[in-house]
């Protein structure tokens, strides 16, 4: 089984918080901080899971999402989303996506991402 | 004896005097003072031009020829002038309201507007009235030559023709200076109608003096002349009831239908009221012109040498007996007679002429219309002019023509039978309303042509216009159309049988035609309004039994009700009147409760329009037809006002619709608002929690322990920041603000400002363009405020400039109390789609990280410039982003202050 994370957060504190996380773990983490370059990035070298923020430079975590999700050789590669937007501004269709994608509201509590990690990740 | 110089010079001074008196009264008349020119008198007088030269001068002679038979010229006139109850008093209520102009206008009025009747009647006057006119040149020209032929020393006179040619001359003259002076609405002559009333009094005067000096200076009284009656051949004349009668007719259908008589007696007429003086002073004026006729006529004829012309003895017999002034008086009167008859009976074939041919010729030749109003009137008064000019030279030249030779009463009354061709169509007009324009036009044609070929061409004699043969045989021989002899009737008076044949078959046509055709629907309006001219007075309403159909009604009803509701009308009213069926009874009542109903559709005045057409006693008048009009104009504004009602109410909901919008606009804008605010709070929050998270891990290792508490530091303060912001800007947008109003330096200002944002990006070499010398000027507002704003610019020049070498100028300046700052960098600016939003709240353009902040500083910039009474504005096309802020001198409220 795969241990590597791609990491996509602009906010550098955020970032440097999920991959102390993450690391301490046991998972290889690979970071970006905008979102125009991730999909790119992410066919180079498919991870195990991607951590995707929503509100990204270049192009928002949704649409990334929403692309991954279009091309059958990612479609089923698990998502877990981090958004500091209201809950309920949550597209309705995210849980319906594949059930590879899970949501987690900014601020989050360490244990609950590195628990999401190892289970969408099968690890 | 009257010298010949004279004669001309007591003529001329005459004519002067008719000048004088014309216009004075024109000029009364401008002044508004034309009330007494205009009293039943004068009226009466007016009148008096139906006494012509062949009055004054041919009755005598006619009298000497014919015996009492004269006495049918005055009778007519008498008869009608008696009766003015019955057709007089009509013509001149229905001119008056029809405005009528001239007789061929009347006609053609009535017969819906036709101008080819107005064009056949026009013809048959002015064909009728040019032997008249030729007769009044001669009558002036023989008794001018009676002078002549008077004068011992045998002057070289002028010949006859010359002699008619210049009167027919002067007259015209005298005509177009009075009569076509202005184109009066009625076509109405003060000052010619003053003339002649003068003439009349003129002509009385002279015929009653002459009349008086042979009774009592030339006979020996009234027995004398009794006697000398009686003893002549007028005694023995015999009475012919035929041409008698036909001859009264003739007079009175001339008097009603000769242009000139109409135009004294109906477009002259000022007042209905007039009529009943006239009814009587007319025939007593006929009455004393005619008093004296008889004792002339016999005394001339016992007293002047055999062959004297009697036509001439008014004039002959006091120059006979040496009586050289009263000859003089005689002349002028004869005068008076020709020139107020040639003046009158011009103008009113003028205007007809002009009216019915010249003016809808040119109308119709010019194909793009009337241009210019100027332009018509231009046109109509030429036209006048010359037509007036070119009658009295057809007057001449069928003077000149006859050789002025027949007996001056015989072409009077080819005249006279001439224009009562008219008489037919005239009357059928205003008391028949099933008179059509065709039988008037075919009633008229039909007399006319029998007219001229039995009466008219003949009267130039033989072989004169009619060849000896057409006149003894018939044309190709055909004797039943021998033109004195027509349809094989011989032995007849000619002049009786031309007005027999053509006056019966005339009137045969006419009413034949009439009942054969059916008038289009102005000819029957205009038939209503001249039949029931009487019914026409305001106020006057409400409908008389009889005359109408109540299919007729059911029919107009139809058209405008729909079918259904007309027929349920109907029934219903049949009902009413206890009647099966559709059909009730025309009642007063029932015409009155359709007229209402069709006024629900309709409208009140084409309602009664309507029905007007089918009823009785009532008529469609001018005033209806402006109600009609103006109903219209009432619909017409009401649409146009419930236009605008719905105009504002489509107004009002575009208002609410804006106003809804912009409530959800900011419903949406809070809940952005409150969605931003979150976010921006939540992600310091995030690291917050996370690294406080792990450093509750014991195994941290002391550096990372050191390093991930001053993130927590770093947001805290970024968190406290952000806050700060958003209480400033509710409290900036709330202008709840206390603002700390000193004085400063703009320079000292701007210098602060500088430095403060130096800590922004202080890696980059940034370049600042300033004009120190400008900036030191005193500014007094909230100076930390305004700090905080230039602040705020230049750490966002700083920020965001992206040049290679990043530089800000900075221009200051004052203008019109107003402090004006400039802040333009030198990078790429900020795009138009974007421009408008970077006042906004969480508006950040760029990234988080360069910005670092929460997007609010332009909006709290905004705020606060809105606070110190200034603006702040993104300022386009300066190559990079240029930001202006200007704010008053000092504040508004101090500015007022002082004023004070």
């Amino acid at each position: 089984m795969g241990r590597h994370v791609l990491l996509i957060e602009d906010e550098p504190h955020i970032a440097e918080a999920i991959r102390y996380i993450l690391t301490r773990d046991g998972w290889a983490v690979t970071s970006l901080d905008e979102g125009g370059a991730a999909l790119a990035a992410i066919r180079r070298e498919v991870p195990d899971i991607v951590v995707l923020d929503v509100k990204l430079p270049g192009r928002s975590g949704y649409e990334i999402l929403d692309d991954m999700r279009a091309d059958p050789a990612l479609s089923g590669l698990p998502v877990l989303v981090l958004s500091a937007n209201l809950p309920r501004e949550v597209p309705a269709a995210l849980p319906g996506r594949g059930g590879l994608s899970r949501f987690l509201a900014k601020p989050f509590a360490n244990a609950d991402v590195l628990a999401a990690v190892r289970q969408m990740a099968g690890a | 004896m009257v010298p010949f110089n004279i004669l001309v010079a007591v003529c001329l001074a005459y004519v002067c005097l008719l000048f004088v008196v014309a216009f004075a009264a024109e000029r009364r008349a401008e002044q508004g003072l034309a009330r007494w020119l205009r009293s039943p008198v004068i009226y009466t007088l007016s009148l008096s031009i139906y006494c012509t030269a062949w009055t004054f001068y041919g009755a005598v002679g006619y009298a000497a020829r014919s015996g009492l038979e004269f006495v049918t010229i005055y009778l007519g006139p008498t008869i009608v002038m008696a009766g003015w109850w019955v057709i007089l008093r009509k013509l001149v209520r229905i001119g008056q309201a029809q405005r009528v102009t001239s007789i061929a206008d009347l006609i053609s009025s009535r017969y819906g507007k036709s101008n080819l009747l107005g064009v056949i009647v026009t013809l048959i006057c002015v064909v009728a009235a040019t032997p008249y006119i030729a007769l009044q040149l001669q009558s002036v020209t023989l008794s001018v030559g009676v002078f002549a032929s008077e004068t011992p020393e045998g002057w070289a006179l002028p010949d006859q023709g010359a002699t008619a040619l210049w009167v027919a001359g002067g007259l015209s003259i005298f005509t177009i200076l009075f009569g076509t002076r202005n184109l009066d609405a009625n076509e109405r002559h003060h000052g010619i109608v003053m003339a002649i009333a003068l003439e009349a009094v003129v002509k009385l005067v002279a015929l009653l003096a002459v009349g008086i000096f042979v009774v009592w200076g030339i006979a020996g009284g009234i027995g004398d002349v009794i006697d000398r009656v009686n003893a002549s051949p007028i005694a023995d004349w015999p009475l012919k009831p035929a041409r008698w009668m036909g001859l009264t007719f003739v007079a009175a259908a001339a008097l009603l239908a000769l242009p000139r008589m109409f135009q004294v007696m109906v477009v002259e007429n000022s007042d209905e009221r007039h009529l009943a003086t006239a009814s009587w002073a007319f025939p007593l004026y006929l009455m004393l012109m005619s008093l004296f006729v008889l004792p002339i006529a016999v005394v001339g004829l016992g007293t002047m040498p055999e062959g004297a012309n009697p036509d001439l003895f008014v004039l002959t017999l006091p120059l006979a007996n040496g009586q050289g002034k009263l000859a003089m008086l005689a002349f002028l009167g004869g005068f008076s007679s020709a020139t107020s008859m040639v003046i009158v009976c011009s103008i009113a074939l003028a205007t007809m002429v002009s009216n019915h041919v010249v003016t809808p010729l040119w109308l119709s030749m010019r194909q793009g219309g009337v241009r210019a109003p100027g332009d018509v009137r231009g046109l109509v008064l030429m036209s006048r002019r010359v037509s007036i000019a070119a009658i009295l030279a057809l007057g001449y030249t069928y003077y000149h023509l006859s050789g002025g030779s027949a007996a001056l009463a015989a072409i009077g009354l080819i005249s006279f039978a001439g224009v009562s061709q008219i008489l037919p169509a005239m009357l059928g007009g205003i008391f028949w309303r099933g008179a059509t324009r065709v039988g008037a036009a075919l009633g008229l044609s039909v007399g006319f042509g029998i007219w001229l070929y039995s009466l008219y061409l003949p009267s130039f004699g033989p072989d004169g216009l009619l060849s000896a043969r057409i006149l003894a045989e018939g044309p190709a021989g055909i004797g039943w159309l021998k033109p004195q002899a027509l349809f094989g009737i011989e032995g007849l008076d000619p002049l009786l049988h031309a007005v027999f044949w053509s006056l019966s078959l005339n009137t045969a046509v006419f009413v034949g035609a009439s009942l054969l055709t059916f008038p289009n629907p102005v000819e029957r309006m205009q038939g209503l309004a001249f039949v029931n001219a009487f019914d026409q007075d305001p106020g006057v309403r409400g409908w008389s039994r009889g005359g109408v159909e109540a299919e007729d009604l059911l029919t107009m009803s139809q058209g405008i009700l729909g079918a259904d509701e007309a027929q349920e009308f109907f029934q219903a009213e049949a009902a009413r009147q206890g009647k099966g069926g559709f059909l009730p009874e025309t009642t007063p009542e029932f015409i009155e409760r359709l007229e209402r109903r069709l006024a629900g559709s309709v409208g009140t005045a084409t309602a009664h329009a309507m029905i007007s057409q089918f009823a009785e006693g009532a008529a469609v008048s001018a005033q209806d037809l402006m109600a009609v009009a103006s109903e219209a104009q009432q619909i017409l504004e009401y649409s146009t006002q419930l236009e605008a009602k719905s105009e504002e109410l489509a107004r009002t909901a575009r208002a609410l619709q804006e106003a809804n919008d912009k409530l959800k606009d900011l419903s949406v804008q809070k809940d952005t608002f409150l969605s931003q605010i979150s976010h921006e709070l939540r992600t310091p929050m995030t690291s917050i929690r996370a690294f406080s998270e792990i450093l509750m891990d014991p195994e941290l290792p002391g550096a990372m322990q050191q390093k991930y508490a001053e993130v927590i530091h770093e947001e805290t303060i970024r968190l406290t920041r952000l806050l700060d912001d958003l209480l400033d800007l509710s409290v900036l947008e709330n202008r709840k603000v206390q603002l700390t109003i000193k004085a400063a330096n703009l320079h000292d200002l701007l210098d602060k400002a500088v430095q403060a944002a130096s800590n922004t990006r202080p890696e980059r070499s940034f370049v600042y363009n300033r004009d120190t010398a400008a900036e030191h000027m005193p500014v007094i507002t909230d100076t930390d405020r305004l700090l905080q704003v230039f602040i705020n610019l230049v750490s966002n020049a700083r920020k965001y400039c992206d040049a290679e070498r990043p530089e800000l100028t900075i221009l200051t300046r004052k203008r019109g109390g107003r402090i004006i700052v400039d802040f333009i960098d030198n990078g790429t600016g900020i795009p138009r789609e974007s421009q408008r939003l970077i006042f906004e709240k969480f508006a950040r353009l760029t990234d988080t990280q360069r910005a670092g902040g929460a997007g609010l500083g332009l909006a709290i910039c905004r705020e606060i410039m809105v606070n110190l009474g200034g603006n702040i504005l993104y300022l386009p096309g300066q190559g990079g982003a240029a930001f202006r802020v200007s704010l008053p001198v000092k504040p508004e409220s101090q500015q007022s202050a002082e004023a004070a």
